[in-house]
């Protein structure tokens, strides 16, 4: 699934990142412990997460993981943004829980990673 | 829809709170920020997280909600279970992640 | 083909969760201009960020150490700070002592040890209680262009 499908069934904010929308995407993962995230394996993974901290773009970065929903109306800090551009990833932004994100996303074709 | 249903149509694992699986389920909610759940989960949800520590029961009964599910395969510590019998807010278990437990009971209830 | 050993340091303050992943950084770009094979650089930088929140959640500081050679990454990272009492219980998913600052944070679910662990092909730790904990990590080196051999 492209980035942009995401976007629009979400119908969610990008707040960085708008050149990777072509992206594509194969798993989601709903999280708010970052220790979580960093045990997956699998490629091409989507976050989705009620956790906006720089930590929450350090653990994207380590992981290969390119696209991050920020959940629950989070927003990114000027910081996050900025570590975000630097490492070539893209934040979403929606008011939607992670509860119904995960329901829209798996319903339109997201796979679960295990 | 009641949690007995959820139970049997996902094939979740019973770990406590036996008493309280006819209670009815509002709506999901996921997460692992405990101060999260606090502030926005609703009355008769159904929690979906990983945390197991006793505080987890004790927010589910001041937020009212109808049951816990940890995923990963994880286990409520003896206290949390404890508590769960006493509240009748049971706790069930999946080895599946958050992912995919929230968006098949986001299924189920939508169908409903 | 000769090339020398690269050696890194980094000294990571204690307490500081917003510089918490800087030297994880800047050590997985200077690996990717290594022609070091992605899934070994993800694995070494994963062990390095873990071990960088383990100091900033629990030690005063830290000092990383990263050796880059033909064959293999080590990272020695040397920490002052309480120790760990009991290293078994430590290393069992899911065992914590953290506070809930940094559950909130959204770490302390006791499984940075162990997930260090997993991603290390040689890990090694050791600690002494009111010292600190020193941790040996070795990666096999596997290159972009050998990934078929």
């Amino acid at each position: 699934m492209e980035v942009k499908e995401v976007v629009s069934i979400l119908n969610a904010k990008v707040i960085c990142g708008k050149q990777y929308l072509d992206k594509s995407v194969d798993f989601g993962f709903a999280s708010d412990l970052m220790s979580d995230v960093l045990t997956l394996d699998a490629d091409n993974i989507l976050l989705i997460t009620g956790l906006s901290n720089l930590q929450t773009i350090r653990t994207l970065e380590m992981s290969d993981i390119c696209v991050v929903i920020l959940a629950r109306d989070k927003k990114a800090s000027k910081g996050m943004i900025e570590l975000a551009i630097e490492s070539d990833l893209l934040i979403i932004e929606t008011e939607k829980s992670m509860f119904k994100t995960a329901g829209l996303l798996f319903e339109a074709g997201l796979k679960s990673v295990y | 829809m009641k949690i007995i249903d959820l139970v049997n149509k996902l094939g979740l694992e019973i770990l406590s709170g036996e008493n309280g699986l006819n209670r009815t389920v509002s709506g999901g909610y996921t997460s692992d920020l405990l101060s999260d759940v606090i502030a926005n989960a609703q009355e008769n949800n159904i929690w979906i997280t990983l945390q197991t520590h006793k505080n987890v029961m004790a927010i589910a009964s001041l937020k009212d909600l109808a049951a816990i599910i940890l995923i990963n395969g994880n286990k409520p510590e003896e206290d949390t279970r404890e508590q769960s019998n006493i509240e009748n807010i049971p706790i069930l278990g999946t080895k599946g992640n958050a992912f995919e437990t929230s968006a098949k009971i986001y299924e189920l209830l939508n169908n409903e | 083909m000769v090339e020398e050993t690269i050696s890194l340091q980094y000294k990571i303050d204690g307490g500081d969760f917003k510089k918490a992943g800087y030297a994880s950084s800047q050590i997985k770009k200077r690996l990717q201009k290594l022609n070091i094979h992605p899934k070994v650089i993800k694995k070494i930088v994963i062990a390095l960020y873990e071990a960088e929140i383990n100091v900033v959640a629990y030690a005063y500081d830290a000092v990383i150490r990263i050796e880059i050679g033909n064959e293999t990454v080590k990272v020695k990272i040397k920490d002052n700070g309480p120790g760990i009492q009991d290293i078994n219980q430590a290393m069992e998913k899911g065992y914590s002592t953290a506070s809930s600052k940094i559950r909130e944070m959204g770490f302390g679910a006791g499984m940075g040890l162990s997930n260090m662990k997993k991603n290390s092909d040689k890990f090694d730790i050791k600690s002494k209680i009111n010292e600190g904990t020193e941790i040996n990590i070795i990666n096999y080196r596997i290159n972009i262009k050998n990934e078929n051999n």
